[in-house]
């Protein structure tokens, strides 16, 4: 992140001047005050100017672009990214030759890079919002193929009166089942056990 | 894989200046020894050590190619 520390004779004129060095507009970047400046007596003796520390905001989207471009670069892995702004998450669509290895048995790779994505993302802009990745269309797919077992598995439920225990998911796939299946007056859905053998189990509802 | 290994943890730490990486081989193992900054310690575990999972579970994803085994321990 790209900070300088700046001086005036007000806090206004320490920010323009930290501004000036940095070249960018107020609500790119984040003060701190180091030192509140102070008059003096007869506006000499003893006058301090003021000293603040402004630090550049990045912008979210910029900043995972070049944090994946450096991770890839270090795997030698050969990607083409584009990013889309949805629902107020920022998706990042990766795709290139090769890159099983980023997705690893049932995705597990891909969810451990999203994750470290996010921490950093959100430490390096401070900002909110949540940050999904997807390679070659893996989640949309898994997505779509967890909607139709949901459904299936809700059909089982719903003929055998008996619940049906899901196998072990992570928490963004057991929130596909519970989305699929909310709509659904004729079962209920919930979560049971611990990470990482959490699942979901759909029971019918009897009415 | 260690600048992979730096590049991910100088992002998630206060101190990225502090993280230091010492890598040894032995075989086909590669044991990577993270030292970072004391009060950075618990930001590179995580709750539960998720954090370092999610690390460990990347820098295999990266050594397989080079058909290693990867190990990452935390060292204040």
């Amino acid at each position: 992140m790209r900070s300088v520390e700046a001086k005036g004779r007000t806090i206004d004129e320490a920010i323009s001047n930290a501004l000036t060095l940095l070249g960018v507009p107020r609500e790119r970047v984040a003060i701190e005050i180091l030192e509140e400046p102070s008059r003096g007596i007869f506006g000499m003796l003893g006058a301090r100017e003021g000293r603040i520390r402004a630090t550049v905001k990045e912008n979210k989207e910029e900043f995972v672009h070049d944090f994946l471009g450096r991770v890839f670069k270090a795997m030698d892995l050969e990607v083409k990214m584009h990013s889309r702004t949805e629902n107020g998450c920022i998706c990042f669509d990766i795709e290139g030759p090769n890159l099983g290895v980023l997705i690893g048995r049932r995705g597990q790779t891909l969810d451990a890079l999203q994750y470290i994505v996010n921490l950093a993302a959100g430490k390096a802009t401070g900002e909110g919002g949540r940050i999904t990745l997807d390679v070659e269309g893996y989640r949309k797919r898994r997505n779509e193929a967890l909607v139709r077992l949901a459904k299936r598995m809700a059909e089982k439920a719903k003929r055998t009166g008996q619940r049906v225990v899901m196998e072990p998911m992570g928490a963004g796939e057991r929130r596909v089942i519970h989305l699929a299946l909310q709509n659904d007056p004729d079962v209920s859905t919930r979560s049971e056990g611990n990470e990482p053998y959490r699942r979901v189990i759909i029971s019918a509802v009897r009415r | 894989m260690r600048d992979l290994l730096e590049i991910i943890v100088k992002a998630l730490v206060d101190h990225p200046d502090q993280v230091e990486v010492k890598e040894t081989e032995e075989g086909g193992s590669v044991t990577f020894e993270l030292h970072v900054a004391p009060s950075d310690i618990g930001k590179v575990i995580g709750r539960q050590g998720r954090v370092v999972k999610a690390i460990r579970t990347v820098m295999k994803a990266a050594a397989i190619r080079d058909n290693k085994r990867v190990s990452v321990e935390v060292l204040g």
